[in-house]
C-alpha cells in the first residue's frame, strides 16, 4: 500500500508533557479501514488521537501522514486532509446547526467546492440533524450536538483531496452521547465513507461490541505498547480480562458478528 | 456522497428569528444616515433642512449663490461636519472593537477596555495633562497641540503591548492569562489616575475630567482626517477576520484543527482593536459602553456571524455616537454634557429593554 494510504505511528511516545509516559505506539492505520482505538481510561487514547490529529507533538517519535510528520503540516493543509471530532465542543454564541456545518468548509474557503451548499446539506442529512438546521446548537440535547459536529467533520472532508491522498476522520468517542440506535448508525455511516470512499477512520472506543461490530482493526492501549491488529484476533476473552479486569464470553450474533458477553459476576478475582 | 438518513425528525424545526445579513446590514445604513441627518439639524446655532439642502448645494459648487457664503455654511463646514464625521469614526471604530474582542475572548461581556487601550490612553493624558509642563515642556514645541492625541495614542498602544506580552507563553497568546493581566494592569493604570488626580492643581483637574468624560467637541478636519483613515483599515481587517472568528467560537483549539491560524487571528485582533480605540480615545476622550452594546445588539437581531456582527457593529456603534452626541450638544443649551455619560444614559436603557423583549435567547 502505498505511503499516502497510511497514517503511521512511528514509535510515538504518548504521554503528557510532565507527567508519565503512558505507552509507545508502532502502528501503521491504513485508509479504507475503520481503526479502533481501545483502553482503559487514563491508558492516553485521546492523548494519541491528539497526535494523531497534529494537535499534539509526540514525546518522542513522529506521527506520519503520506509521509510526512503531522506536527510539521501547515495547519491550513492538514485540515484537508482530515477532520477531527473532539469529545466535547463548546459554542460561544448563539449559532445555528447550519451554520456550525458550513464552519466545516472553512478550510476550503479559497477553492470552494462548485457544491458548497448541497455539501452542508448532505452532511447534515447524513448525521440526521437536517430537521435542526436554524436551531441554535445550544439548545440542542447532547446526542444532536455530537451529530451537528460530526456533520461538521464530514463537511471538512467531504470530497477527495486533489492529489489523491487518503482522507481521514478522527474521532474522539463519537458515540458517548448517542443513543443505540443513533451509535449504529453512526457508526455504519463512518464505515460506510471508509469502505465506500477511501477515507481512513479513526475512532476512540469504550463499546467493546462496537468496535467488533464496525471495526476492522484494533489499536489497544493497555501497558508500555500498544498493540495493533486486525479486531477479531486482538479482541479476545483473554485480552479483556487481561486490561480490562472483566470476564467475557465470545458469542456470535444472529448475523455471524462474534460479540462478547459479559459475564454476571463479571470483574476477575483479584491476583 | 453519501445519503444514509439518520434517525428521524423529532420536531418541528424552532427556527431562530433572524434579519438576513444583507438586510441587517442595510438597516445599520439607514441608522447612520437617520442619525447623521438628525444630527446636522441639532445645535446650538439651529440650521433647519432647507438650510441643509442649500449648504449642501454649495458645498459642491451647484448654487449660484453670494459670493459670501451665509453663517450656516461656515457654522456647518467648519464645526458640524467634522463633528460628525468625527462622531461616525469614533461610533464605528468603537463597536468593531466590541466585535472584536466578544469574538476573540468567546464572551458577550467582553470590552475593548479589556486590553488595557482606553486605561493606558487615560493615563498618558493624564501625565500629559499634570506633569507634562514639568516633564517634557519642550514636547508641545514640536507636536503643537497634538501633543496630547499623541500621546494618549501611545500610552493606550504601550498598555496593551504590556498586556499582550504578560500573555505570551511558549509563543501562544493565552485569552484567560490575557484577561487576568489585564484586569491587573488595568487596576495599576487606575490607581496611577488616582495619584495624579491627587497632586494636580484645580484647573489640571477640570481639564483631566472633561477629558476622561469624553467629547467630540473640537474635532478637526486633520483629526477626522486621521482618525477616519485609523478606522476605516481597521474595518477593513476586521471583515477579515470574521470567518477565524465564527470558528473560534467552537474554540481554539477546534478552530486549529479546522484549518484556522488562530495565534495570528489573536495577535491581529488585539492590534486591530489597539489601534482603533487608541485612535478614537486619543481624539476623543472616554466614550463608554458602544464597544460593550453594539455587538450584542448586533447578534440579537441578526445573529452571531461575525461577517455581519464585525460591520453591523461599526454601523450601529456610529449611530450611537452620532445621535449621543447630538443630544450633548443641545440638551442643557448653552453648555454641553459629557459625551461619554451620555452614551451609557441612553444605551443602558435601549439595551436592558432589547434584553427583555430576547430573554429567551441571551
Amino acid at each position: 500500500m502505498s505511503s499516502d494510504q497510511v497514517l503511521e505511528c512511528d514509535q510515538v511516545a504518548v504521554g503528557l508533557p510532565g507527567l508519565p509516559l503512558l505507552a509507545t505506539v508502532h502502528a501503521q492505520l491504513q485508509a479504507r479501514r475503520v481503526t479502533a482505538i481501545l483502553g482503559p481510561n487514563g491508558a492516553g487514547k485521546s492523548t494519541l488521537l491528539s497526535m494523531l490529529s497534529g494537535q499534539r507533538t509526540p514525546r518522542a517519535g513522529q506521527v506520519l501522514m503520506a509521509g510526512q510528520p503531522v506536527h510539521r503540516l501547515p495547519v491550513p493543509e492538514l485540515a484537508r486532509q482530515r477532520a477531527v471530532l473532539a469529545q466535547d465542543t463548546t459554542v460561544a454564541f448563539d449559532f445555528t446547526v447550519q451554520e456550525v456545518v458550513e464552519m466545516g468548509r472553512y478550510p476550503h474557503r479559497h477553492a470552494p467546492s462548485p457544491h458548497e451548499a448541497r455539501i452542508v446539506r448532505d452532511a447534515m442529512q447524513a448525521t440526521g440533524v437536517v430537521h435542526l438546521a436554524g436551531q441554535s446548537v445550544n439548545t440542542l440535547s447532547g446526542g444532536e450536538r455530537a451529530r451537528t459536529h460530526l456533520a461538521r467533520a464530514l463537511a471538512q472532508v467531504w470530497e477527495p483531496c486533489p492529489d489523491g491522498a487518503a482522507r481521514w476522520l478522527l474521532l474522539d468517542e463519537p458515540t458517548a452521547a448517542l443513543d443505540l440506535a443513533h451509535q449504529h448508525h453512526a457508526m455504519a455511516l463512518v464505515r460506510r465513507w471508509a469502505v465506500e470512499q477511501g477515507v481512513g477512520v479513526v475512532a476512540v472506543l469504550h463499546d467493546l461490541n462496537l468496535a467488533l461490530r464496525y471495526a476492522d482493526d484494533v489499536l489497544l492501549l493497555a501497558g508500555q505498547h500498544g498493540v495493533a491488529g486486525p479486531v477479531d484476533a486482538v479482541l479476545t476473552p483473554d485480552t479483556v480480562a487481561r486490561v480490562w479486569q472483566v470476564q467475557c464470553t465470545a458469542v456470535r450474533s444472529a448475523d455471524g458478528v462474534r460479540q462478547l458477553l459479559m459475564t454476571a459476576d463479571a470483574l476477575v478475582p483479584a491476583g | 456522497m453519501s445519503t444514509a438518513v439518520l434517525g428521524k425528525p423529532r420536531q418541528p424545526s424552532r427556527r431562530m428569528a433572524r434579519l438576513a445579513p444583507r438586510t441587517a446590514l442595510l438597516a445599520g445604513v439607514a441608522l447612520v444616515l437617520l442619525a447623521l441627518g438628525w444630527a446636522s439639524t441639532r445645535g446650538a446655532y439651529a440650521i433647519t433642512l432647507p438650510e441643509l439642502w442649500q449648504v449642501g448645494l454649495q458645498a459642491v459648487g451647484a448654487s449660484d449663490a453670494a459670493a459670501e457664503p451665509p453663517a450656516q455654511y461656515l457654522v456647518f463646514m467648519n464645526i458640524r461636519l467634522p463633528r460628525l464625521l468625527m462622531g461616525v469614526a469614533a461610533g464605528a471604530g468603537l463597536g468593531l472593537a466590541g466585535a472584536l474582542m466578544q469574538g476573540l475572548f468567546r464572551n458577550p461581556l467582553a470590552d475593548p477596555g479589556l486590553i488595557g487601550v482606553s486605561s493606558g490612553a487615560a493615563l498618558a493624558a493624564a501625565v500629559t495633562i499634570v506633569l507634562g509642563a514639568q516633564w517634557f515642556p519642550e514636547l508641545p514645541r514640536t507636536l503643537g497641540s497634538w501633543t496630547l492625541v499623541a500621546m494618549a495614542f501611545a500610552g493606550g498602544l504601550a498598555v496593551t503591548a504590556l498586556i499582550h506580552a504578560l500573555a505570551q507563553v511558549g509563543g501562544t497568546t493565552r485569552m484567560g492569562l490575557m484577561l487576568l493581566a489585564g484586569v491587573a494592569v488595568n487596576a495599576l493604570a487606575m490607581s496611577g489616575l488616582g495619584f495624579l488626580n491627587f497632586i494636580s492643581t484645580d484647573e489640571q483637574l477640570r481639564n483631566l475630567q472633561m477629558w476622561l468624560m469624553g467629547s467630540l467637541g473640537g474635532a478637526r478636519w486633520s483629526a477626522v482626517a486621521l482618525v477616519s483613515t485609523v478606522v476605516a483599515a481597521a474595518v477593513a481587517a476586521g471583515l477579515a477576520l470574521a470567518r477565524p472568528l465564527n470558528a473560534i467560537a467552537l474554540g481554539e483549539a477546534q478552530a486549529v484543527l479546522m484549518g484556522v491560524p488562530v495565534e495570528r487571528t489573536k495577535r491581529l485582533a488585539v492590534l486591530v482593536t489597539a489601534l482603533a480605540v487608541g485612535a478614537v480615545t486619543a481624539a476623543t476622550g472616554i466614550i463608554g459602553f458602544i464597544g460593550l452594546v453594539a455587538p450584542h445588539w448586533v447578534r440579537l437581531v441578526a445573529g452571531p456571524d461575525h461577517r455581519v456582527v464585525v460591520p453591523g457593529s461599526a454601523l450601529l456603534g456610529a449611530a450611537l455616537v452620532v445621535a449621543a452626541d447630538a443630544v450633548a450638544r443641545t440638551a442643557v443649551q448653552p453648555a454641553e454634557l459629557p459625551l461619554g455619560v451620555l452614551t451609557a444614559c441612553i444605551g443602558v436603557p435601549l439595551f436592558l429593554a432589547m434584553l427583555r423583549q430576547f430573554r429567551g435567547k441571551v
